[in-house]
């Protein structure tokens, strides 16, 4: 998984995006507030959504759950 | 007799100009990625035959040296072959290291030929085993705008696939068609009209006109 490393942390682009999602926001949003590409933040929240760390809350907008406010935390 | 194209043959047929891009799900040297991630943005798509590969390198430095160009275009890239994921990381990184350019863009480990068979990228008459030097200009819509073609033998010019985006971006813009060797600021060629009234009118605008059917004008 790119959001994870082997160690189990975050990787640098999810960690980026979490801290983006503490208050519900949409891809273009996050990606705004990152500065990453937008294509890269849209594979990054399929993933950290499979992964639990973020959940979809409906017309296209995420949050960060409390599993990824954990992993954020460390 | 056995057929020598059997299961190279595209998956659906070639994707042509005006159809919509197949989306896929593959990994990449970004991660996990699916052609829908792009939306909103135009992608050159594009093949190459094999990682570690002299061609293959010079096309790759020559991609990564225009990246900050296709960006401001509002254009991402994405490379793919038939390797595997480690043949591509190891592949970047050595790139990295001998020539001080770092990829800037995710390349599509396809592994198990999915992709490039969908998109039929695979020229058995040239090779069975990679993929040839194809590029698939696709709009934010998803929609292939543009094909191109090339043989293993022979790097691509980088400079003409902006052109060719940047052009393509301009008609859909300005409602009008570019000249052979056109690059951005010279003029552009007015759709020619498609009856006798518009034809009678056109003299009368304020164009650059040979006649009635070939006109310009800058933009």
């Amino acid at each position: 998984m790119a959001c994870i490393d082997a160690d189990g942390n975050l990787t640098r682009t999810a960690e980026l995006i979490l801290l983006a999602l503490r208050t519900p926001a949409g891809a273009e949003a996050a990606a705004a507030g990152t500065d990453l590409p937008l294509f890269r933040v849209r594979a990054a929240l399929r993933e950290l959504e499979r992964g639990g760390l973020l959940t979809a809350l409906g017309d296209q907008l995420f949050q960060i759950t409390a599993r990824g406010i954990r992993k954020l935390e460390g | 007799m056995e057929n020598p194209l059997e299961g190279l043959e595209p998956q659906g047929g070639i994707p042509r100009i005006g159809d919509p891009a197949p989306n896929f799900e593959a990994e990449s040297t970004f991660g996990n990625i699916q052609l829908a991630d792009f939306r909103g943005s135009w992608v050159v798509f594009f093949s190459h035959p094999a990682d570690f590969t002299p061609v293959c390198t010079t096309e790759f430095l020559a991609f990564a040296r225009r990246h900050p160009d296709f960006r401001k275009a509002n254009t991402e890239l994405l490379g793919l072959s038939i390797d595997s994921i480690f043949a591509h990381l190891s592949w970047v990184r050595n790139i990295e290291e001998k020539f001080g350019c770092r990829i800037p863009f995710p390349v599509v480990a396809d592994i198990d030929r999915r992709v490039a068979l969908r998109y039929g990228m695979i020229m058995p008459g040239e090779s069975k085993t990679e993929t040839a030097r194809c590029v698939f200009i696709i709009d934010p819509n998803a929609v292939i705008r543009a094909l191109i073609y090339y043989p293993m033998t022979t790097g691509r010019n980088v400079d003409e696939i902006l052109r060719l985006v940047t052009a393509l971006q301009t008609s859909d813009a300005h409602m009008v068609a570019t000249p052979a060797n056109w690059q951005p600021g010279d003029p552009v060629i007015v759709p020619p009209p498609r009856t006798q009234e518009a034809a009678a009118e056109r003299l009368l605008e304020n164009y650059d006109c040979k006649d009635w059917y070939f006109c310009q004008k800058k933009l």
